[in-house]
C-alpha cells in the first residue's frame, strides 16, 4: 500500500482526501511524516509500538520504586527489635509494596509487552483501539501519584496490607483510604481498557489465514488473561466501592454491627484475587513458550495441549478463591472442595511444565541471556508452584498460614516466576524494539548476580515460616535473626543487581552491535519478519499466513 | 471519478473492508464493555448471595435474627445432653462490661431455657449497644432456635446502670448426633454514632419485632 499512496496522490487531490480519511492505513503514512516530536510524541500517542515502550518503562520505574520500598522492609528486619522505621511505617511499607508491584509492575508490564508484541505476531498494523489504547496507559502515573502521595497525608497511606481486609481497611484504616480506592479505581479501569483492547485486536485484526490454532502461544496466553481481567477487574472495583461506602457513607457491607459479614469481604477479595495471580502468570506462560522452542531448535512440544491447559486453569481459577481463607473458620466439606480444585489446578500446570521440558529433550539448546532466564523461570516457578500445593492441603495450612511460608511461596512464583519470564522476553525482544545486539556480557552479569540473589533472598523464608515467623510484622523472635540476616542480605544484593539491568537497556538503546531482522536464528513467529529495530508502522499490508 | 481505474476500485474495497473492520471492533467493544459493567454488577450481587448460601447451606453459625415461636407442648428428649457454652466479646473501644449469667450448661434437646447476659455500662452517657450472635460448630446454628434474645434489638443503656439482657432459647430435637457442644458467642459493638446519624439507622435496623421486650430493663 506504501507504494501506491503517492499515485493516488498525484491522481486524484479529491479521492486522497477521502481516503485519508477513511484509511486509516493511509492516514498512518501521513501521520509519519508529521508526528510529533519529543513530549508530544509519547502523550499523544497512539502508535502501539510507542505506547508498548511507555508502559514498560513506566513499570520499569515502578519496579525499582516498590523495590525501593521491599529494601526499607528488609532493612528494618535485618534484626530483630525495632530500629529504623516506625511499625505504622512499616505496615505502609508492606502494603504500598504490594500494590505497586501486582498493578503497577507486574500488570503493565505485560500490558507493555502485549502492546508491543501482540499487533506484531498476529500480523496487525496496530492494537484496534488506538485512542482508547493511549488513554489506558495515561491514567495509570494519575493513578499511583494518588497512591504514593497518600504516603505522605497525614495519617500516612494504606497501612492494612495489599489485601485491604475489612475492618482493618474501614473501621481502622487511616483518612487516606479514599486516596487508596480511588487509585485502584483507575488502575482498573486501565487495565479493563487495556484488556478489552487486547481481546478485539485478536479477534478482528488476525492477518489472513492466521487461524486460532495457528496464533503464537502468547497471543493465546493474553486472550484468555484478558477475559480473567474482565471477569474480575470490576469485582476488585466493586470491593473497594464497598470499602469507600463502609467507611465514609455509613453502609454496612462488611461490618458485623450493622448486619453485615467482614469475611464476605475476604470471599469478594478472593473471587477478585485468585485469578488475579493467573492474570499475573499466564502471559509469562506463553512468554516461555515462544523464548524456549526458539532456543532449543524445536517447535513447542504439545502446543494444543498448551492452549487447553491455559484455558483449564483460567477456569478453575474461578474455583478456588477459599483457599486463601481456611483459617476463618469453614465448614469441612467447604475445605476439601477448595483444597481438591486447588490441587487440581496442578495437572494443567504440570503439562505445561512438562511440555516445556519435552520441547528442550534432545534439542540443540543455546544458552542466551532470555533462554537462561527462561529455564530459570521453570524451574523456580515449579519450586514456587510446589510450595502452592502444599499450602493447599488444609491441615498443613493452618500451620503455614500468615508466616513467611507464604511470602516464600508467592515471591517464588511472581518474582522468580512472573518478573522472570518478564525479563526473559525483554532479553528476547530487546534486539527487535532497539536494532541492537544487547551487551551479552553484562546480561549475564545480571542473570547470574539475579538468580543467586534472588535464592539467597526468597529460599530461607520457607525456613523462617515453618519455624513460625509471621509475615507482615516488623519485629521478630531473636532465633529468626540469622535467617533473616541472610535474606536481607539477598534483598540487597536482588535489588542491586536490577540497576544492571537498568544500566543495560539504556546501553542497549543508544547503541551497539546493529542486528537484521531476526537476532534468533532459530525463532519463529511474524515479528521476526520486520525489520530491526521495528519500524513505527509494521503490516500496513497484512501479512499471508499459511 | 466517474471512471474508475482498477486501482481506485480496490482502494475503495480496501475502504469497505476498513470501515467493516471498525464496525466489527465496535460491536465486540461494546459487549466487553458490557461484560465488565455486568461484571461489577456481579460483584455487588455477591452480597446477598452471600447471606443466601449461608442462610441454605446453614454454615457461618449465623443464627436467624428473627425470633421463632415458643414451642408448645414440646417434649425434651432426655436420653442425651447438649453441653452449651455462653461467650460474650465487647468491643475493646466499648466502654460496657458485658458477660454471660453463666458460663455455661446443659441442656436436653428441645428443652426451653432462660437465661440471661449482664451488661454495666461504665461511661457516663447513654450508649446504644448491638449485639451480634454466632454459633460454634456453625452446622450447629440452624438447630439453636432463639424465642427472645436482646441481640433482635439495639441496646440502649445509660451511663452507669446495669442492665440483664434476657435470651431464650432452646435446641432442636433432630440436632446431629455428632454435636455435643454448642458455643454461643455474643460480640457487643458501639452504635452510639451511627444511630445518631439518621440517614444510617436504616443501615443498622436489624430484624426487630415489635413484641419483644425492650433490654434495658433493670
Amino acid at each position: 500500500m506504501k507504494t501506491s499512496t503517492p499515485q493516488n496522490e498525484k491522481s486524484s487531490p479529491v479521492a486522497d482526501a477521502d481516503l485519508s480519511r477513511a484509511n486509516s492505513s493511509i492516514a498512518l503514512d501521513h501521520e509519519e511524516h508529521h508526528a510529533p516530536k519529543g513530549l508530544a510524541r509519547w502523550v499523544f500517542s497512539t502508535n502501539h509500538k510507542d505506547i508498548g515502550t511507555l508502559y514498560l518503562w513506566f513499570s520499569f520505574i515502578m519496579f525499582l520504586t516498590g523495590g525501593a520500598m521491599a529494601m526499607i522492609i528488609r532493612a528494618e528486619l535485618f534484626q530483630p527489635g525495632l530500629q529504623l522505621v516506625e511499625p505504622h511505617f512499616f505496615n505502609q511499607m508492606t502494603t504500598v509494596h504490594g500494590l505497586i508491584m501486582v498493578f503497577g509492575a507486574v500488570m503493565p508490564a505485560f500490558t507493555g509487552l502485549a502492546n508491543w508484541m501482540i499487533p506484531m505476531m498476529i500480523g496487525a498494523p496496530d492494537m484496534a483501539l488506538p485512542r482508547m489504547n493511549n488513554l489506558s496507559f495515561w491514567i495509570l502515573p494519575f493513578a499511583f501519584a494518588i497512591l504514593i502521595a497518600s504516603l505522605f497525608t497525614e495519617g500516612g497511606g494504606p497501612d492494612f496490607g495489599w489485601t485491604f481486609y475489612a475492618p482493618l481497611s474501614t473501621t481502622y484504616g487511616p483518612d487516606s483510604t479514599a486516596l487508596f480506592v480511588f487509585s485502584v479505581h483507575i488502575m482498573g479501569i486501565s487495565s479493563i481498557m487495556g484488556a478489552i483492547n487486547v481481546i478485539v485486536t485478536i479477534v478482528n485484526m488476525r492477518a489472513p489465514g492466521m487461524t486460532w490454532f495457528k496464533m503464537p502461544m502468547f497471543v493465546w496466553t493474553w486472550l484468555i488473561t484478558a477475559f480473567l481481567l474482565i471477569a474480575v477487574m470490576p469485582v476488585l472495583a466493586g470491593a473497594v466501592t464497598m470499602v469507600l461506602t463502609d467507611k465514609y457513607f455509613g453502609t454496612s457491607f462488611f461490618d458485623a454491627a450493622g448486619g453485615g459479614d467482614p469475611v464476605m469481604f475476604q470471599h469478594i477479595f478472593w473471587f477478585f484475587g485468585h485469578p488475579e495471580v493467573y492474570i499475573m502468570i499466564l502471559p509469562s506462560f506463553g512468554i516461555i513458550s515462544a523464548i524456549i522452542p526458539a532456543f532449543s531448535g524445536k517447535k513447542l512440544f504439545g502446543y494444543h495441549s498448551m492452549v487447553y491447559a491455559t484455558c483449564s486453569i483460567a477456569l478453575l481459577s474461578f474455583l478456588v478463591w477459599a483457599h486463601h481463607m481456611f483459617t476463618t473458620g469453614m465448614p469441612v466439606f467447604a475445605e476439601l472442595f477448595f483444597m481438591y480444585c486447588t490441587m487440581l489446578i496442578a495437572v494443567p500446570t504440570g503439562v505445561k511444565v512438562f511440555n516445556w521440558v519435552a520441547t528442550m529433550w534432545r534439542g540443540a539448546m543455546t544458552f542466551e541471556t532470555p533462554m537462561l532466564f527462561a529455564i530459570a523461570f521453570i524451574v523456580l516457578f515449579t519450586i514456587g508452584g510446589f510450595s502452592g500445593l502444599m499450602l493447599a492441603i488444609v491441615p498443613a495450612d493452618f500451620q503455614y498460614h500468615d508466616t513467611y511460608f507464604v511470602v516464600a511461596h508467592f515471591h517464588y512464583v511472581l518474582v522468580s516466576g512472573a518478573v522472570f519470564s518478564i525479563m526473559a522476553a525483554a532479553y528476547y525482544w530487546l534486539p527487535k524494539w532497539t536494532g541492537h545486539m544487547y551487551d551479552q556480557r553484562l546480561s549475564l552479569w545480571h542473570f547470574w548476580c539475579s538468580i543467586i540473589s534472588v535464592n539467597v533472598l526468597f529460599f530461607p523464608m520457607h525456613f523462617l515460616g515453618l519455624a513460625g515467623m509471621p509475615r507482615r510484622i516488623p519485629d521478630y523472635a531473636i532465633q529468626f535473626a540469622d535467617v533473616n540476616q541472610i535474606v536481607s542480605i539477598g534483598g540487597f544484593a536482588f535489588g542491586l543487581s536490577q540497576l544492571i539491568f537498568l544500566w543495560l537497556v539504556i546501553k542497549c538503546i543508544r547503541g551497539g552491535e546493529k542486528v537484521g531482522a531476526k537476532p534468533w536464528q532459530r525463532a519463529e513467529g511474524l515479528e521476526w519478519t520486520v525489520p530491526s529495530p521495528a519500524p513505527h508502522h509494521t503490516f500496513s499490508t497484512p501479512p499471508k499466513v499459511d | 471519478m466517474e471512471s474508475r481505474d482498477p486501482k481506485q476500485g480496490s482502494q475503495e474495497s480496501l475502504n469497505d473492508q476498513d470501515n467493516l473492520g471498525k464496525k466489527a471492533n465496535r460491536k465486540l467493544t461494546l459487549k466487553l464493555v458490557a461484560a465488565t459493567i455486568a461484571m461489577f454488577g456481579f460483584g455487588f450481587a455477591l452480597v446477598p448471595i452471600y447471606d443466601i448460601m449461608c442462610d441454605a447451606l446453614g454454615i457461618n453459625g449465623k443464627t436467624s435474627s428473627v425470633a421463632v415461636e415458643q414451642p408448645i407442648a414440646l417434649e425434651p428428649d432426655t436420653s442425651r445432653s447438649i453441653r452449651v457454652e455462653f461467650i460474650a466479646h465487647p468491643n475493646p473501644h466499648m466502654s460496657w462490661d458485658f458477660s454471660p449469667k453463666v458460663a455455661s450448661m446443659d441442656v436436653h434437646p428441645g428443652e426451653v431455657i432462660q437465661t440471661a447476659y449482664l451488661a454495666f455500662n461504665r461511661a457516663e452517657r447513654t450508649i446504644i449497644g448491638q449485639a451480634v450472635p454466632s454459633v460454634s460448630p456453625g452446622l450447629g446454628a440452624s438447630y439453636f432456635n432463639k424465642v427472645e434474645c436482646f441481640c433482635f434489638n439495639k441496646q440502649p443503656l445509660e451511663g452507669q446502670s446495669h442492665a440483664e439482657m434476657p435470651l431464650i432459647f432452646y435446641i432442636e430435637r433432630d440436632i446431629p448426633e455428632s454435636i455435643h457442644t454448642l458455643t454461643l458467642s455474643y460480640t457487643l459493638y458501639d452504635i452510639t454514632d451511627t444511630v445518631a446519624k439518621p440517614d444510617a439507622t436504616a443501615q443498622v435496623q436489624m430484624v426487630t419485632q415489635s413484641n419483644q421486650l425492650q433490654g434495658a430493663t433493670p
